[in-house]
């Protein structure tokens, strides 16, 4: 009796927390379709503001995956041999390298964003480009892909296992290519996810570097914020919902599956 | 099949400094036969696996080294264009690849084609006696089942010279004893120019055509197990390889005299002060009355096929004895020691 009592004591108190998190964000979505925000619910569900959030804002969502797509390209196109280099060298110059990658996430993303524009504003193709904002998201999202690979690389003692490749004659690449990428793919695709989330939601650097051509999804929200009906912000949110949650959903699934794929082996 | 291959190997004055100072290796030369199986034996810290690292292309010896295969100098290719087979002491086994891509990632790299590639696997699946476990991910194998892999995937490539890294010391000591011997059968079947490095003497022992025994980044001695066994050059050598009573003693007409007594001498040992060694199997234990040598049973340690004595009063310091597990002796007891003249051997004076 006693443990059921604590049991359903706990249960509430999970689901008190929960509904803390989770009723914002759904009242949010349900005053997107909802006709009249201050007249509440009563006043009808509609999807004009959906439509209208389409209408005005589905260039922002594309590009942010864009911008989100080709910087995942090019975190891992730098990323993953930048760790495995600075896993093989080792040393204390291979320590400062990864604590400067890693400098950008204690410097605030307006920071970066000036520094960007201070130094590349001068191209002005580049500057309007959405590449600009890609360059920006690689330098902050960097980081979090080569501390991830390296930890991997960390645990797997990948200097013999490249060594022992080389003694079977595979020159650098095709050591990169068939030992090390497979075995770091855990810490690949973890980093790859961070990345994406991250780069999906990134603000403050994007709003500082962007155009009004170049709006992405979070940058067109404070827009909407800021200048739409409360209705149309709040439909947005409930698209970017709708956009994201699947995507995040996929991706954790394929890094399951990576893990799982290691732990069934270990099992005699 | 036991025709032998691989390269003749030669290094010339091979040494390392490591970037921080460190002296690894003194320079050193040695010749190794085509076909031969050499031993690097020595502590830890002596220099043998940087040696073999050099060989292997995984380090560079310092200016003035070289490393010739068939007289072909190699020193400058790096491992990758080497055609070396290398045996981890982890095994740096691919996780990522079955047991068969193990083995045959090396052919494969070669651009050997798919249907000789699964021919020359199943060959080394059944010389190395691991049929069966071709599919398996590496994390499924035991011990000893990885480190017949190893050696599987160095071999597949038929390497100039086959490395082999302390391949046995991951194992426990009975795998390790049943390993030993499979893997000096293989190497005799192979027949390929060898280079075995380990801290273990009975491994040196058992494996070696020769022995190089190292110490302090330099080569102590080479010479086949018996000669190092029974002509140690050292001090050193006498008691890192099998058990030694080393002693200091003065030889008079033909004797050496000890504490204890006297023990006769081979012919022409010039008198004087003389450092000797006494392996712990070559003393005989006989009757007190009438021997040449006598001590006191101080300890009786019995380890199943023979017993091990410590005896004192015979020598300035106590003595190591072998004898037979069944011979009845108490701690305290009075024996007597035969010694051969030819089990004395004279080791040069201290210089190490």
């Amino acid at each position: 009796m006693r443990a059921r009592l604590i049991f359903a004591a706990q249960l509430l108190f999970t689901l008190l927390v929960a509904a803390f998190l989770i009723v914002p964000a759904v009242l949010s979505m349900l005053a997107g379709v909802t006709a009249n925000y201050f007249r509440g619910i009563a006043s009808g569900l509609t999807l004009q503001w959906v439509v209208q959030v389409w209408e005005l804002y589905a260039e922002t969502i594309a590009r942010s995956f864009l911008v989100a797509g080709m910087t995942l390209v090019v975190v891992l196109a730098v990323g993953v041999p930048a760790a495995y280099a600075l896993n093989v060298r080792g040393g204390r110059l291979s320590r400062m390298i990864e604590e400067i990658i890693t400098l950008p996430l204690a410097i605030p993303g307006l920071a970066i964003a000036l520094a960007l524009l201070l130094t590349y504003g001068g191209f002005s193709d580049f500057r309007r480009s959405w590449l600009f904002i890609v360059a920006g998201h690689v330098v902050f999202t960097l980081p979090f892909m080569v501390r991830s690979v390296m930890a991997v690389l960390a645990a797997i003692d990948v200097k013999t296992l490249d060594e022992g490749a080389a003694s079977l004659g595979a020159p650098p690449w095709r050591r990169f290519r068939d030992v090390i990428v497979p075995n770091a793919r855990p810490g690949i695709v973890a980093g790859a996810l961070t990345v994406v989330t991250l780069s999906l939601g990134e603000f403050n650097l994007t709003w500082m570097l962007h155009t009004p051509l170049t709006k992405t999804l979070p940058v067109g929200l404070a827009d909407s914020y800021a200048s739409m009906r409360l209705e149309v912000a709040s439909a947005y949110t409930l698209v970017f919902f709708v956009m994201i949650i699947p995507l995040l959903t996929a991706m954790q699934l394929a890094a399951d599956r990576a893990g799982g794929a290691r732990s069934k082996g270990k099992r005699p | 099949m036991s025709d032998t291959h691989g390269v003749a190997l030669r290094l010339a004055a091979c040494g390392k400094t490591f970037g921080d100072g460190t002296r690894a290796l003194e320079p050193v030369s040695l010749e190794v036969a085509r076909g031969e199986t050499v031993v690097l034996l020595g502590p830890s810290g002596c220099g043998k696996t940087t040696l073999l690292r050099i060989i292997a292309g995984l380090e560079t010896p310092d200016a003035g080294g070289r490393v010739l295969f068939n007289n072909a100098d190699v020193t400058g290719i790096p491992i990758e264009r080497r055609n070396v087979g290398m045996v981890f002491q982890s095994y740096a086994l691919f996780p990522n690849m079955s047991v068969a891509d193990n083995i045959g990632y090396g052919l494969k790299i070669r651009g050997v084609s798919r249907a000789e590639r699964t021919a020359r696997i199943a060959e080394l699946v059944a010389l190395t006696g691991i049929e069966g476990l071709e599919q398996r991910r590496i994390d499924q194998l035991s011990g000893g089942q990885r480190q017949r892999v190893a050696l599987a995937r160095a071999v597949a490539v038929r390497p100039s010279v086959l490395l082999l890294d302390e391949p046995l010391t991951a194992l426990d000591a009975a795998l390790r004893e049943r390993l030993r011997g499979e893997l000096d059968r293989l190497l005799r079947t192979l027949g390929i120019t060898t280079i075995y490095v380990t801290h273990d003497q009975a491994e040196a022992m058992a494996l070696g055509d020769r022995i190089v025994v190292m110490r302090n980044g330099a080569i102590a001695q080479v010479g086949s197990p018996r000669e190092i066994y029974f002509a140690p050059a050292s001090r050193f050598v006498a008691q890192f390889v099998g058990a030694a009573n080393v002693l200091e003693a003065t030889a008079a007409d033909g004797h050496l005299a000890l504490p204890g007594g006297r023990v006769r001498l081979a012919d022409g040992v010039a008198s004087g002060p003389v450092t000797v060694m006494l392996r712990p199997e070559a003393i005989r234990v006989v009757a007190a009355e009438g021997a040449g040598l006598c001590g006191r049973v101080d300890a009786v340690s019995f380890v199943g096929d023979r017993q091990r004595l410590t005896v004192t009063g015979a020598a300035e310091r106590a003595l190591t004895i072998d004898v037979a597990s069944s011979l009845a002796v108490e701690v305290g007891q009075r024996i007597g020691l035969a010694i051969d003249p030819d089990a004395v051997r004279l080791l040069p004076g201290d210089r190490r």
